[in-house]
């Protein structure tokens, strides 16, 4: 029994795939934690399907996928701000437009000029045959991220707050948060590698979202996130092996499963606690 | 003896002038709509100056200006005798948001905000010292609290929150503070612990730019007034600026207004006339036959 549950770890393809996947978690939760707040949720959305069509020419060319994710996710941000300022449509409008614009782009040119890539992997992730040069760009990709998040999630909270107080205290807000969406893009081209474009929304909303109903500090907010993100990714991962089933579906249906019992029981912030709550006031009045 | 260069930072600040001085000012935004128009006004420190002026006469862009968020396309701002930018960078200017402008159910807690105050003074981790704890101690005493330190932001009355971030801007030892709208949604107590705090930061010769439609507060505790209507339409001394033609310039119909005198008001052969002026917050009372600002103030009416 033992021996069996120890399986996966024993091929080298899966070992790959849950350290992979739950590196990748843990910096996708940490902007989590600020995309949230923003009301931004979407552009996570927004930036995984832009950026497919670089992803698909990189591989049709034979070059490092992360040089076509930044190129096209330029090329959308480029877009986005030319179609707002030249149109009177919404933000919302013009997001939906471009942004699919450029997924159907992707998905005919993987479909017209068949490589190692099909649409299915980029659509869906792959985690579980993902190549070593690939690994090795998630892995860096990752790891900066999360290094420039731990150097500087203080001024970047200070910046989503209160943008005034962070000029006045010396910041350049304008630069963070082209940092801080710099990171969001590389991460979700990161992401679009484990659970695939469709998914990778979820990776940048479900555990900050968890992790706001259970605290009131950010810095802990920060904490549970990550924790959530990597520990769903690598279990997610590890029990894909057993269910033969989408990594990326096992993984945000387990970040999933954590929201609703968040949603439910959470201590301060839960529906059941609001509930005990509305009954305590009512009996003490009553 | 070498001096120091690197302590000269925090030695010096205590010796700078806090002064604002705004010198033909004209903001132009990108739609090219001018906000503001050849605007002038000076301000020396030990300050509590009123800026008072219709929505969008420009008093917003003034403080976006002073903030380094739009840049002059005419005229400059300096700041401590320095440039805009450089005084920033030294985290002298403290700001206190209007209520409307702030998250609330943001994830921090009262001491968290008040924490963020210190950031601009520790190092780049912004790992809080002995000395930012003690400063954000002293800050929530200084405004009455200490006891809601633990509560998440949300939690509180309005005239707490406005509370909050006045020890924010405290615990950062700004040199100039920019107050917007700080007495909206407060209740007469905090109104009153507001007042007496920005006396007390008068005292140790702190500057304040006050943004308010409180206009009967103004003569109360404010020394000097600038009247902004895309530009300066006056500024100086309360007694000289605030007067009833002046505010009338400024607001030029905007303004409820109740002129009572004579027979309306009673039956003798007093020449004396009553007049209310309000900007949908506390009325400005004036008396007298004159029309200029006495300095009187009737009692506060009381919100419900």
């Amino acid at each position: 029994m033992m021996a069996e549950l120890l399986v996966p770890f024993s091929y080298e393809y899966m070992a790959k795939a849950m350290w992979v996947s739950a590196l990748v978690g843990a910096v996708c939760a940490f902007l989590s934690a600020y995309l949230m707040l923003k009301g931004w949720s979407l552009m996570g959305d927004a930036l995984a399907h832009s950026v497919v069509p670089g992803v698909a020419g990189a591989y049709i060319l034979g070059f490092p996928f992360a040089i076509g994710a930044f190129f096209t996710g330029m090329l959308a941000s480029v877009a986005m701000t030319f179609v707002k300022q030249h149109s009177r449509l919404r933000e919302d409008a013009v997001i939906g437009l471009v942004f699919t614009a450029l997924f159907a782009l992707g998905l005919l040119m993987a479909s017209i000029w068949p490589t190692s890539v099909s649409v299915q992997t980029i659509v869906l992730g792959n985690i579980l045959a993902i190549s070593n040069e690939d690994v090795v760009q998630v892995a860096v990709i990752s790891a900066v991220s999360l290094g420039i998040l731990v150097l500087k999630w203080k001024d970047l909270m200070v910046t989503f707050f209160d943008e005034n107080h962070a000029r006045g205290i010396g910041l350049n807000p304008g630069m963070l948060k082209i940092l801080f969406f710099t990171l969001l893009s590389a991460c979700t081209v990161a992401a679009l590698q484990t659970v695939g474009a469709c998914l990778v929304i979820a990776m940048v909303v479900t555990p900050g979202a968890t992790a706001y109903l259970l605290t009131d500090r950010f810095g802990r907010l920060i904490v549970i996130s990550v924790a959530l993100g990597a520990g769903t990714s690598f279990v997610g991962a590890y029990l894909s092996y057993f269910l033969d089933g989408a990594t990326g579906g096992v993984i945000v249906t387990l970040q999933t499963l954590l929201f609703l019992a968040a949603f439910y029981l959470a201590p301060k912030h839960g529906v059941l606690a609001a509930r005990r709550r509305r009954m305590a006031t009512a009996e003490a009045s009553s | 003896m070498i001096p120091e260069p690197a302590s000269a930072g925090t030695n010096t600040d205590d010796n700078l002038h806090a002064s604002i001085s705004v010198r033909n000012l004209t903001v132009t935004y990108g739609n090219g709509f001018t906000a503001v128009e050849n605007a002038s006004f000076e301000l020396e420190p030990g300050t509590i100056c009123a800026l008072v002026g219709v929505n969008g006469s420009g008093k917003s862009t003034i403080f976006k200006a002073i903030m380094g968020f739009v840049q002059p396309a005419a005229g400059e701002i300096r700041l401590c005798g320095r440039p805009v930018a450089e005084v920033l960078k030294r985290s002298l200017v403290a700001y206190v948001p209007q209520s409307e402008d702030i998250d609330w159910n943001f994830p921090v807690l009262v001491e968290d905000v008040v924490m963020m105050g210190r950031y601009g003074r520790m190092n780049l981790l912004r790992i809080p010292s002995r000395t930012d704890r003690d400063k954000v101690d002293e800050a929530l005493e200084r405004v009455g609290m200490t006891a809601y330190r633990s509560r998440q932001i949300g939690e509180l009355s309005g005239g707490q929150k406005k509370r909050v971030f006045l020890a924010r801007s405290l615990a950062q030892e700004g040199r100039i503070i920019l107050l917007d709208e700080p007495f909206t949604g407060v209740d007469v107590k905090s109104e009153t612990a507001i007042i007496d705090l920005l006396r007390e930061l008068r005292a140790a010769g702190h500057l304040m730019l006050i943004s308010t439609h409180n206009l009967g507060s103004v003569p109360d505790f404010c020394d000097r007034v600038v009247l902004l209507n895309k530009t300066v339409l006056a500024a100086g001394p309360t007694a000289e600026v605030f007067t009833q033609d002046n505010l009338e310039r400024a607001f030029g119909g905007v303004l409820r207004h109740f002129n009572l005198g004579g027979a309306a008001l009673h039956s003798d052969e007093d020449p004396r006339r009553l007049t209310v002026l309000t900007d949908d917050e506390r009325p400005l009372v004036l008396y007298g036959n004159g029309k200029s600002a006495s300095g009187e103030s009737p009692p506060k009416p009381h919100e419900k």
